[in-house]
């Protein structure tokens, strides 16, 4: 089992014949991920290898039976992507798009807030399920198939400390970038409530950043509600107030969302604090198999 | 991306927010000027600097001659600011706001801002004005009133009116009050703003309200949509390191520390701060060369690091994922050889054909010194600057 998706999963992507779409829909292929078509407006009928392309997603979706969508649409249109492929039913909708305005996103986390529809990201690497499916920018060899679930703000140091996972003997059930932006789809509170449901996962590793307040409330629900052993990191700890650290959502303001709080946070909450990222494989393999 | 006091209120005038009678000037003569078209016998003198606090450290002055304003502008201007956040090394001012003087009776804080956690707008007054929204979240929450927005339907009109009757205002500027909230939510919505504040909103004596500071953050995602806006940023404002940095797309921020990093992803750079901390040194900067570096992208990155002189080791922490170790290896050895670098390297790669990359640094006729795991990094850092 994993969360989010698996072998069954249907995937429609979203600006699939784009540089960065045609490549990674390539890759998702390769890692096994049943993509079932691709849209880009005007280009009907093109294919990109085996992946067929449509002009809408209502389309895409009546032919295809797509159930997920993946999105690389620029900036400037992604929020309409989003909105796009909710609009035609799809569960589940990955946007990894970078640099979407804030009043654009805001507007869209309202339209979703009433329907069956789930986001992550946006400016995310996507979620991964290992062994069964990818839907994603990150290395799929890097990870192994296993029973820990990984959530995080970020890319390449998600790809980190998976590797020290897979390193320590410890493969994942499903791993999910939520994103670096101040207004995303789905918390860290969100993922947690599906990996406390999911019985194939035994334990989480949740990486936060500066910023928000996302850490503690993740913190606050895994005392009150959540049942497996959590590993948490916090990349940060020597950032500036007031400046943005490269993601979005990554700035400590008024004071207000520094590393240190979060640790503090984090451990009242019982999670189990790494300090040293080098450190993070070992100390997981203590807590998740003691 | 943070504009300067005028900027914001040319931009509040256009929403038709009063402000007071003012303009901006580089030099004493053209301060003098403004005074004198402005008329009266009140004007202040405020130094336009990224920064708040500026009263504090002289940047804000009062004069009650044409003279007196010339003088103080000269004052201000050219001098090296050093307020409570400029940050101890402080700001260079070259322009002020030379505006007219009121007869302040009652002075609020206004502000709006993204609410992570409601994900919407939320619309923030205090009947404290002139203080720090924080400091009065901590000191006083109860004299803060809020009003969250709809994205969908915008600000409403009765939004506006709870706001101004829970300032306690009297019943002849609850329309002026609830105006301004309006017309503030209008102004934040539509220049894609990450953050308004007047602060402080003034009732004058003879019952006018007006915003006499002005504090305006553009979301830099939206500027596409905004031409005649990005050309607000004020590229003096910004570390020249950092402008060069923008330039070729790279993701740097200049630090105080002496060991440089290079780093591929904004969460592994952090990370990695933190570990040149940890290691017993401090990060001279974050860099974040992104996903898809390149050897070009690798030389600009060490000749920009190499440009901050207090630099005197660098570590660059890599993990491969799609983009492969042994590129990214290539790149490093080519940029390498391309600057005069002078001081210790650190590589650490790590993720896809690491092994390769190793090989790669290592046959290379350049003294890497080559860190295995982030744990080693960390050591082979402290070896440098212990």
């Amino acid at each position: 089992m994993s969360i989010l998706i698996d072998k069954d999963t249907r995937l429609v992507v979203q600006g699939v014949t784009g540089k960065e779409g045609s490549f990674h829909a390539r890759q998702c292929v390769a890692y096994g991920t049943r993509v079932v078509a691709g849209v880009t407006p005007g280009k009907k009928g093109q294919h990109v290898d085996d992946i067929p392309v449509f002009n809408t997603i209502k389309e895409a979706v009546d032919a295809s039976g797509a159930n997920a969508s993946l999105i690389f649409v620029p900036s400037a249109f992604a929020a309409d992507a989003i909105l796009e492929s909710a609009a035609a039913g799809l569960e589940l909708v990955i946007c990894i798009t970078e640099g979407i305005p804030v009043q654009d996103m805001m507007k869209v986390v309202a339209f979703l807030r009433n329907r069956p529809c789930r986001l992550i990201g946006p400016n995310c690497p996507g979620v991964i399920s290992p062994g069964r499916s990818k839907a994603g920018i990150m290395p799929g060899q890097i990870h192994i198939e296993g029973k820990i679930g990984v959530v995080s703000r970020s890319g390449t140091l998600t790809y980190e400390v998976v590797h020290q996972l897979t390193q320590s003997g410890l493969g994942q059930s499903t791993c999910v970038g939520i994103g670096g932006d101040p207004i995303i789809g789905s918390s860290f509170v969100d993922l947690l409530k599906l990996f406390d449901e999911d019985p194939d996962t035994n334990g989480v590793v949740l990486i936060g950043e500066i910023g928000g307040n996302d850490e503690e409330a993740a913190a606050e629900y895994i005392k009150t509600h959540f049942s497996k052993p959590v590993v948490g990191f916090v990349a940060g700890l020597t950032a500036p107030p007031g400046k943005r650290m490269g993601h979005a959502g990554a700035i400590i303001s008024g004071g207000g969302g520094t590393a240190k709080d979060k640790i503090a946070a984090m451990r009242r909450g019982g999670i189990h604090v790494v300090e040293h990222l080098g450190k993070l494989g070992e100390e997981a393999r203590e807590v998740f198999l003691q | 991306m943070k504009i300067h006091e005028y900027q914001s209120k040319d931009l509040l005038s256009q929403f038709e927010i009063p402000v007071p009678k003012g303009s901006v000037a580089e030099d004493a003569d053209q301060a003098a000027r403004i005074a004198q078209e402005i008329g009266g016998d009140r004007w202040v003198i405020k130094a336009q600097v990224h920064a708040g606090g500026r009263g504090k450290g002289g940047g804000v002055r009062v004069a009650e001659t044409v003279d007196h304003v010339s003088r103080e502008a000269a004052g201000i201007l050219g001098m090296n600011l050093v307020a409570p956040q400029t940050g101890p090394q402080g700001k260079l001012v070259r322009k002020v706001l030379v505006e007219q003087g009121l007869s302040v009776a009652q002075e609020f804080y206004v502000g709006i801002t993204v609410d992570r956690s409601s994900q919407c707008p939320v619309v923030i007054a205090s009947a404290e004005g002139g203080m720090g929204i924080e400091e009065l979240a901590a000191t006083a929450p109860e004299r803060i009133v809020r009003e969250w927005v709809d994205v969908g339907l915008g600000f409403q009109a009765y939004q506006g009116r709870n706001l101004a009757f829970g300032l306690g205002v009297g019943p002849n500027l609850i329309r002026p009050f609830a105006g301004v909230f309006a017309k503030l939510y209008k102004l934040f919505s539509r220049m894609d703003c990450m953050l308004v504040e007047i602060n402080p909103l003034v009732v004058t004596q003879d019952e006018q309200v007006l915003a006499l500071d002005a504090k305006i953050e553009l979301d830099n995602s939206a500027m596409y949509r905004h031409k005649d806006l990005a050309g607000l940023a004020d590229m003096g404002e910004k570390d020249p390191l950092e402008v060069t940095a923008a330039e070729h797309r790279l993701n740097y921020i200049r630090l105080d520390g002496d060991i440089g990093i290079m780093v591929n992803g904004a969460g592994l750079a952090m990370a990695t701060m933190d570990l040149i901390k940890q290691a017993g040194a401090s990060p001279a900067n974050f860099l974040d060369v992104g996903g898809g570096a390149t050897a070009e992208m690798v030389t600009k990155g060490l000749e920009i690091i190499l440009g901050d002189k207090h630099v005197r080791g660098i570590l660059i922490n890599i993990f491969g994922g799609i983009l492969r170790c042994d590129v990214l290896a290539k790149g490093v050895v080519e940029a390498a050889a391309n600057v005069d670098i002078g001081v210790p390297v650190v590589v650490r790669l790590d993720g896809t054909n690491v092994a390769e990359g190793r090989k790669i640094l290592a046959a290379a006729d350049l003294e890497f010194i080559v860190a295995e795991s982030m744990l080693d990094a960390a050591e082979k850092v402290n070896g440098i600057v212990r």
